[in-house]
């Protein structure tokens, strides 16, 4: 059973909530799918068995001792990555997509193609299991197939581990990468929290979850630091059929675990919070798929 | 005149509070300010404001269509193809365009010789441009749900603040890859606002690491000061970071927040701070920029 917890708006507490759902099992295969802003490695500190490396995609490069400045290149790049600076041609790598267009029309052939081969992926152990996570290298494409990468890798792990449940641990946002993280999964957690900005990008991203046909199930996090805002994302998701699994408190015990590099649960079972979350795990492994 | 970027690596820090409070207190001082929501995954800023919306521009993208009955099957297009978009069967006869996969680079309709591919625009999102009492000062990319990338629309809201007059404030996207380089990249200066936890320092680090590696003059707002530890403070100046301000967690400031409220309206010492964080970076970082 693949489980992955996603929110649209950053920094609700995805990356604790899901460290607390996988340390209250005896063994899970963990996945970060945050490639962009990897964390849960921080709390797991895992081994790294295995190391990938991914290429994201190519840069255009040119040697300008074969370039004639006749400026083809230019019109033909759609990405606005081509421009003439004190004329001489020369390529953003940060605007270029890699499309390989200006390397095959240029009559020079002075445009190569190189990777982007920085971005890792790596694979390991941990205390309660095994993990898998990606690093994008900063300003790379975050195409959702670094994700996928993630994902496929956690599956063979946990087939050949004979683990039967996989927590994934989504990005912010509703674009590729998350669409990656929840495609084919058998249940999806989005954890919001009482702002304008929750509300709405909650809205946001049960659209994208219900294109994949999959039920949400909704955590609203620090529930009491707006109590009135909480009512209204409940009465929001009542009238649109949508299931709150469950309602957390702002804690300090949240960062106090970040700290000790520990699960909420795990810092302190017996805490309402952890027993909390205890219950809306146990509540979603109830649900009929 | 200059352009800040607020951006942070891990998403929730604070940016759009940073970003909504500093356009408002700038305003108020009756500086000509722009706001850019860059966010377009996500866009949160313009319900800060009473805003009219004057317009809104649809952003498109190019993908090909392929005309059967035109096409040899020579495979020229899928070839060039690198987004593994265009889908060939040879011996069936087949080509099909996956528009989910297109970037529009046009290198198809370059490679096809027998005039059989025309391209047709696609939604990807639109710019919407408002007015703050009366003054267009906002501009918000918004991308579609189920798109790619939000690179191209943001790339179209940040255009749109070109012709504006005044400090433009871009609101970034969290992380470090394409969104946010393609919005910081564009900015003469950027503030970057973490919280003082393990995530938002490690998230921190990868940013900094990646203004630095485009040289972009940076300083730091440390958010919700108080929760946490001091990890972060000491290591910025261990580091010779600027620590712009801090930011207390107060659930007042929470609750403001949470219910579209600017906490620089009420707070007039939290307006002042802000100003003078931006009146420092405009005369250490000029006002000539782009």
């Amino acid at each position: 059973m693949e489980i992955a917890v996603i929110s649209g708006k950053g920094g609700t507490g995805k990356s604790s909530i899901a460290a607390a759902f996988a340390t209250l099992n005896e063994e899970v295969v963990v996945a970060d799918c945050d490639v962009d802003a990897a964390n849960l490695y921080l709390l797991f500190n895992p081994t790294h068995e295995e190391e990938i490396a991914y290429i994201s995609g190519n840069k255009a490069i040119i040697d300008y001792h074969l370039c004639t400045n006749c400026g083809i290149c230019e019109s033909y790049c759609r990405f606005d990555a081509i421009k003439f600076i004190d004329k001489k041609v020369f390529i953003s790598e940060i605007s270029c997509d890699g499309c390989f267009l200006c390397s095959r029309i240029c009559p020079e052939k002075a445009i190569t193609m190189v990777q982007n081969d920085r971005s890792r992926m790596y694979s390991g152990s941990f205390r309660n299991g095994k993990m898998v996570y990606g690093r994008l290298s900063p300003g790379e494409e975050n195409s959702g197939k670094l994700v996928n990468l993630v994902r496929e890798k956690a599956k063979e792990v946990a087939k050949e581990n004979n683990l039967g449940t996989i927590i994934l641990d989504g990005p912010p946002g509703i674009g590729c990468p998350v669409i990656s993280t929840i495609t084919g999964v058998d249940k999806v957690v989005i954890v919001t929290e009482p702002t304008i900005s929750g509300l709405h990008d909650m809205q946001r991203t049960i659209e994208i979850v219900q294109k994949f046909n999959l039920p949400a199930n909704i955590i609203i996090n620090k529930y009491d630091l707006n109590s009135s805002m909480s009512k209204q994302i409940e009465e929001w998701c009542d009238q649109n059929e949508i299931a709150i699994v469950g309602q957390l408190p702002f804690d300090k015990l949240v960062t106090e675990a970040m700290i000790q590099s520990k699960s909420i649960t795990e810092i302190n079972p017996d805490h309402e919070m952890s027993k909390n979350i205890k219950a809306i795990w146990n509540k979603m492994l109830d649900q009929k798929k | 005149m200059i352009k800040i970027a607020i951006a942070s690596g891990k998403g929730g820090t604070g940016k759009t509070l940073v970003a909504t409070n500093i356009f408002h207190t700038l305003v108020k001082k009756e500086i000509d300010t722009v706001l850019v929501d860059c966010d377009a995954e996500a866009p949160n800023a313009v319900a800060f404001f009473n805003t009219n919306l004057n317009r809104a521009v649809e952003v498109t993208q190019l993908v090909p269509v392929i005309d059967t009955n035109a096409c040899t099957f020579c495979g020229k297009c899928h070839e060039y193809c690198n987004y593994n978009a265009i889908f060939f069967l040879p011996p069936m006869k087949i080509i099909n365009v996956m528009e989910d996969l297109c970037h529009g680079c046009g290198a198809c309709s370059i490679a096809c010789k027998d005039e059989a591919i025309t391209e047709k625009p696609v939604s990807l999102g639109v710019v919407n441009l408002y007015s703050n009492n009366g003054k267009p000062s906002l501009v918000e990319a918004r991308m579609n749900i189920g798109v790619m990338s939000p690179v191209p629309v943001i790339k179209a809201a940040i255009k749109q603040s070109i012709d504006m007059t005044g400090i433009v404030i871009l609101d970034s996207p969290p992380g470090t890859s394409c969104p946010f380089i393609q919005t910081v990249a564009s900015a003469d200066y950027v503030i970057l606002v973490t919280e003082p936890t393990p995530f938002g320092f490690s998230d921190l680090q990868q940013s900094i690491e990646t203004l630095k590696k485009i040289n972009k003059p940076f300083g730091v707002i440390i958010n919700r000061a108080g929760i946490g530890n001091n990890t972060v403070r000491d290591w910025l100046q261990e580091n010779n970071i600027s620590l712009l301000m801090e930011i207390p967690f107060k659930n007042e400031i929470a609750r403001r927040y949470s219910i579209g409220e600017l906490v620089s309206a009420e707070d007039l010492f939290f307006a002042e701070q802000l100003n003078t964080v931006v009146e420092n970076i405009i005369t250490q970082n000029g006002n000539s920029g782009h």
